[in-house]
């Protein structure tokens, strides 16, 4: 039942997305994402869909996993679409009965907005699908290397992250192995009202938090006895290069940034 | 009652690049009342199998009869399945919730449907058949045990559901030599004085050869062989090959076979094959 939660899963390759350099597809990602919220045409929306399309080809994932990402969000993009739809003050009136009222420039509007968190899904999809968890934070940590300066803790918040997300599928399996465990034991997790289900999780949640306490403290004993001492002056077995496949990137990206704009 | 299990096959994850099969067409019967063991390396397909047996994951094909009940038929309850089946996990201590040791072990004839009193009842009859016989300890936290008390908890929170199988994941996991006996004679105790069919995981074969009647052995997700201990040990070659090692008493039999001395196959236990030896020694009838 846990099996079909994608956002923020890694799935490993050798395409072009999955060789740059994590820290250029960050920034990649976040010029795309300027790009998909100041897109204003119908043009802009249909370039943005077939440069976003083009890249998931090239990354050679299966479209269902960029699509299956979607999901967990679906309801907010269809209340956002709705909300846009009925609360927008637009000229030409399509539809009006009682208090709704629909105008052209509301669902215009609706639809850029939906298309918009659409594509917002997709970008992140394609930059967690193609890029590992450890990449992935190594190049945060990097980026906001600069901030340090003034005190940020950029080292502790990238450490943190990355054993956020080394120990979600651990989590996850735990989850389910307790749930099996209780469900053997007569547990009922599914029916009954809200309350009742409510009262049903704890059988499932006391021994999750008591084994992620203990994994914690686990672990930092463990990283303790390693000598962690924190970031200062920490090499890296994997130095980060940005190579000509980044360069090429960068280029599409902000072409295509500039189509969205302009159009 | 009786488990039957045909063609089984269980597929992880299918469809997906993740895509792994764990159970790879099985098919075995258990009778009423055997005390069945279930051998095989780690990640060979052991919690998988046995998961199936109470419903709690489905087949991805094949068949589950379960004294008669088809589990794949939709209107089949699974309550009524998870009564009668009772599943111990592996690691059954990190399931323990309750404030009380006497309300977690409550907990599963509760969900059942029975009264308080009742399920009080059952509660410390399942608190007295693991050895936990002092009743001052029942209104302590689980928390507060050591590592095999707290095991021995989470095996009474099963067996106060009286169930007509019982199966237990690797229940000597994890404990030390004395917790490990303790375990595996309360086990056997169990099986004796119920009468329940009992299905045992291990990859210990030393545990499994002192128990149970029948051995199961699983490798690569296959069932390669299904017999009495005797059958399973004369085969050691493909146990090796399955990653698994002959019990020590088994392993000394077969070297003396080897060189020569006349030790029945049936000697696989300590007490036998010390009687062989003696026996072979021409010393058998005055120190038996
Ligand atoms: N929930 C799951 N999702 C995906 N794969 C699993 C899951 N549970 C077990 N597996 C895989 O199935 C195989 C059999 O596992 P399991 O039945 O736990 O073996 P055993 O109990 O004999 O050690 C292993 O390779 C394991 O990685
Ligand atoms: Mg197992």
């Amino acid at each position: 039942m846990l099996d079909n939660i994608t956002l923020g899963q890694y799935l490993p390759g050798n395409s072009f997305l999955h060789r740059m350099d994590p820290r250029a597809k960050i920034l990649l990602t976040v010029v795309m994402i300027v790009a998909v919220f100041t897109a204003n045409t119908w043009i802009g929306y249909a370039g943005l869909f077939l440069f976003i399309g083009g890249t998931a080809l090239l990354s050679r994932i299966n479209l269902k996993f960029i699509i299956k990402g979607v999901k967990p969000i679906f309801y907010i993009i269809l209340l956002t679409f709705f909300i846009n739809l009925f609360f927008n003050s637009g000229e030409t009136v399509l539809v009006e009965w009682g208090v709704v009222r629909i105008t052209k420039e509301g669902l215009v509007n609706a639809t850029f907005m939906a298309l918009r968190l659409l594509l917002l899904v997709f970008c992140t999809q394609l930059l967690t699908l193609t890029t590992s968890p450890i990449a992935l934070t190594d190049g945060l940590e990097r980026l906001l290397k600069p901030l340090s300066k003034i005190g940020f803790p950029s080292h502790e918040l990238a450490m943190m992250m990355s054993i956020a997300l080394r120990f979600i599928p651990t989590l996850m399996e735990e989850t389910d192995k307790i749930m099996k465990a209780q469900m053997a034991r007569g547990a009922d997790f599914e029916s009954g009202n809200l309350i009742n289900r409510a009262k049903a999780m704890l059988p499932l949640l006391v021994p999750l938090f008591v084994s992620a306490f203990r994994r914690a403290d686990e672990l930092a004993m463990a990283m303790e006895a390693r000598c962690y001492r924190g970031g200062d002056n920490r090499t890296r077995m994997k130095v980060l290069k940005f190579t000509k496949v980044d360069a090429i990137a960068a280029a599409a990206v902000l072409a295509m940034t500039a189509f969205a704009i302009i159009f | 009652m009786s488990i039957e299990i045909r063609n089984l096959i269980h597929t992880y994850m299918a469809g997906g690049p993740f895509e792994r099969t764990a159970i790879e067409d099985v098919s075995l019967t258990i009778e009423d009342g055997e005390f069945v063991g279930l051998i095989g390396h780690t990640g060979s397909g052991k919690s998988t199998l046995i998961m199936h047996l109470n419903g709690l994951i489905k087949p991805t094909s094949g068949s589950i009869l379960v004294d008669g009940l088809d589990l794949m038929d939709k209107k089949t309850s699974l309550k009524d399945v998870r009564k009668k089946v009772g599943l111990v996990f592996q690691y059954p201590e990190y399931q323990l919730f309750e404030e009380t040791i006497l309300k977690d072990v409550m907990f599963g004839p509760k969900n059942l449907g029975l009264s308080d009193q009742e399920a009080e009842e059952r509660a410390r009859h399942a608190l007295r058949q693991v050895g936990l016989a002092d009743e001052s300890m029942y209104e302590k936290s689980p928390f507060e045990l050591s590592g095999g008390q707290k095991r021995r908890v989470a095996i009474a929170g099963v067996l106060a559901m009286k169930p007509t199988t019982l199966i237990l994941d690797e229940p000597t996991a994890g404990l030390d030599p004395r917790g490990r006996e303790e375990i595996l004679s309360l086990i056997k105790r169990y099986h004796e004085e119920e009468k329940v069919t009992l299905i045992m995981v291990s990859h210990s074969m030393t545990d499994v050869s002192r128990l149970c009647s029948r051995i199961l052995v699983m490798d690569h997700s296959r069932l390669v062989m299904n017999g009495t201990p005797d059958e399973v040990f004369m085969n050691g070659d493909r146990l090796m090959q399955a990653g698994l090692a002959l019990p020590p008493c088994a392993e000394l039999a077969e070297r003396l076979r080897g060189a020569g001395f006349d030790i029945p196959a049936d000697a696989y236990r300590p007490g036998e094959l010390k009687q062989a030896i003696l026996r072979s020694l021409g010393r058998g009838k005055s120190h038996a």
